[in-house]
């Protein structure tokens, strides 16, 4: 998987839970929180999403690294990448 | 031997947070099946038929009402977390409501939902109080209302500090007590702050057909996640064995296994089916109880002068006593609703008028008498409950006029909404204390609903979520 795929595929789960927000404009270098309305109960959907789709766990202590698309795209497309075994 | 089934999650009652705590917890892969006693959903927020008329219970208004786009307010946050999109409710606005006080409401407060409304209402009728009231507003939108182990501090205590006068705190506190509060004459300050954004801050709304849309999404989400649900289908008692839930026995005799039980049913309601002998008396508080006239009329209650009017909070005493009635019912004050004045659209109306008045009644007045004299107490309420409303309305062409128009009445009791909710006293607003983590003795027992704090229909639900969420979802 691409950085941008990973990237994708957290904006879509964010097209989900959060459909109010406008996705067109996301800046992957800036926190998530600092551009649109999203609490912690939205974070742990996020989570719970990546669980449920594509059976990815992140624990709880490394919930900061889903700050920012790009720090998402850098912590999740190496788990994405050994599911599929790949490395 | 009695068939088993197991189930991640077991829950009891399926009312709003029954119902909203199931759809979390199926949607993430949980097996979930809610029991419910009654045969019907909604548990306190519900609705009833006779002969092919439905009557709503308990919604008078969904508060916490925001317009499209407001977001991080509870009403986003529900729709977020349940996966509903806000056009599936269909929430159509109030037009505007009302607190009256004084032998003939000769102080009245106008809201809408727009707060600027209600702001200078305040202003105009208590202009020494304004700078108060400000302070006050400022000092409930800074507070932290969803933190789960806040300390209680009184809600009278915190609301002086900032206003002085006597009539208006006791305006203010009218509506938030009466949509919400299980403790009389006083609120714990979470509790004022909640209800006064979702009462004036938010808003008033409801579907056209009311709140049987509210129940029909919730239904239709749950059942498209995966959950299963169990009607007429009553627990009468929570085995529990080293700390912990070890089985649910149903009214049936079946015994359900579950690894985590969540119950809506209420905190002495949920005790009461821990203990060794079923139907044990318990030492609950007494409670806060309601009754509700309702008449059904053959026009719009505009064509009646009552065109205006969403909600009016009324009383006519000179301090408002929000206490248990020493008689069967208080009329002194209470809250009328016109759920036809909600802005529906164009051409969309209600088929028929309905005119919705609540008072404090007291659930020991009701609870025992003989069939016989129990219909003839509601024979002598009824009029005397709306003829005290009707003193804050606009008055009617003829004394005569409401009567000449009404099709049918109905009213309920605290006997009735114990006999059809299962909650004890025929509380609305739940037991006095609050268990906001949902802890309970056992380990993997929680409570979600009115005992643990979170109130009004959108309060319920977010109440199921958080649970859901804190004692389950969360720890994977």
């Amino acid at each position: 998987m691409t950085k941008d795929e990973c990237k994708q595929v957290v904006l879509d789960i964010i097209a989900d839970i959060a459909p109010d927000e406008d996705l067109s404009n996301v800046k992957p270098e800036v926190r998530l929180r600092d551009q649109m309305q999203l609490d912690s109960m939205d974070f742990l959907d996020i989570v719970m999403e990546l669980r449920k789709r594509h059976g990815i766990e992140v624990p709880e202590k490394d919930y900061q690294q889903l700050a920012s698309l790009d720090s998402c795209a850098d912590y999740l497309t190496p788990k994405f990448d050994a599911l599929t075994g790949k490395s | 031997m009695n068939t088993r089934s197991h189930y991640d999650v077991a829950i009891i009652g399926a009312g709003m947070s029954g119902l909203a705590a199931g759809i979390r917890l199926a949607h993430f892969g949980k097996k979930v099946c809610i029991f419910e006693r009654h045969n019907a959903v909604g548990g306190l927020n519900s609705f009833y038929s006779i002969a092919g008329r439905k009557f709503d219970v308990g919604l008078h208004a969904m508060t916490n009402f925001v317009r499209p786009g407001v977001k991080g307010t509870p009403l986003g946050k529900l729709l977020r977390q349940l996966r509903i999109d806000r056009d599936e409710f269909a929430l159509c606005e109030q037009k505007q409501s009302r607190i009256a006080f004084g032998p003939r409401g000769e102080c009245s407060l106008r809201f809408t939902n727009d707060f600027a409304v209600f702001e200078s209402e305040v202003v105009a009728a208590f202009p020494a109080q304004a700078d108060g009231f400000r302070r006050l507003v400022t000092a409930v939108r800074t507070f932290d209302d969803v933190s789960l182990d806040a300390p209680p501090i009184s809600a009278r205590e915190a609301v002086r500090r900032h206003v002085s006068d006597p009539l208006l705190e006791d305006m203010l506190f009218c509506p938030l007590m009466y949509y919400g509060s299980a403790t009389e004459r006083d609120m714990e300050f979470g509790q004022f702050v909640i209800m006064f954004k979702a009462l004036f801050l938010e808003g008033f709304a409801r579907p056209l057909e009311g709140v049987r849309v509210v129940l029909r999404v919730l239904l239709a989400k749950y059942r498209a996640a995966g959950g299963e649900r169990r009607m007429k289908c009553g627990v009468k008692k929570i085995s529990a064995h080293a700390g912990r839930a070890s089985a649910v026995i149903l009214d049936s005799g079946e015994e359900i296994t579950a690894d985590h039980v969540i119950s809506s049913i209420g905190a002495p309601e949920t005790d009461r089916l821990l203990a060794a002998s079923p139907g044990e008396p318990t030492t609950a508080a007494p409670t806060l109880s309601f009754v509700e006239t309702i008449s059904i009329l053959d026009r719009q209650p505009a064509e009646l002068g009552w065109g205006s009017d969403t909600i009016v909070f009324f009383n006519d005493s000179s301090r408002f006593d929000y206490v248990r009635p020493t008689e069967q019912v208080d009329p002194r004050s209470g809250v009328i609703c016109i759920p036809n004045n909600f802005d529906y659209g164009a051409g969309r109306v209600l088929p028929e008028g309905i005119f919705r008045v609540t008072c404090l009644a007291n659930y020991d007045g009701w609870a025992s008498q003989r069939e016989a004299d129990y219909q003839a107490d509601k024979l002598r309420w009824f009029p005397e409950v709306q003829r005290s409303a009707r003193r804050f309305l606009p008055p009617l062409a003829s004394d005569d006029a409401l009567a000449a128009a009404t099709l049918t009445t109905d009213m309920f009791t605290p006997r009735t909404i114990a006999k059809f909710t299962g909650h004890l006293g025929g509380a609305i607003y739940g037991a006095t204390t609050k268990h906001r983590q949902g802890r309970t003795s056992l380990d993997n027992l929680y409570l979600c609903g009115t005992d643990q704090g979170f109130l009004g229909i959108v309060g319920a639900m977010l109440s199921g979520i958080s649970m859901a969420n804190y004692h389950i979802l969360q720890k994977g």
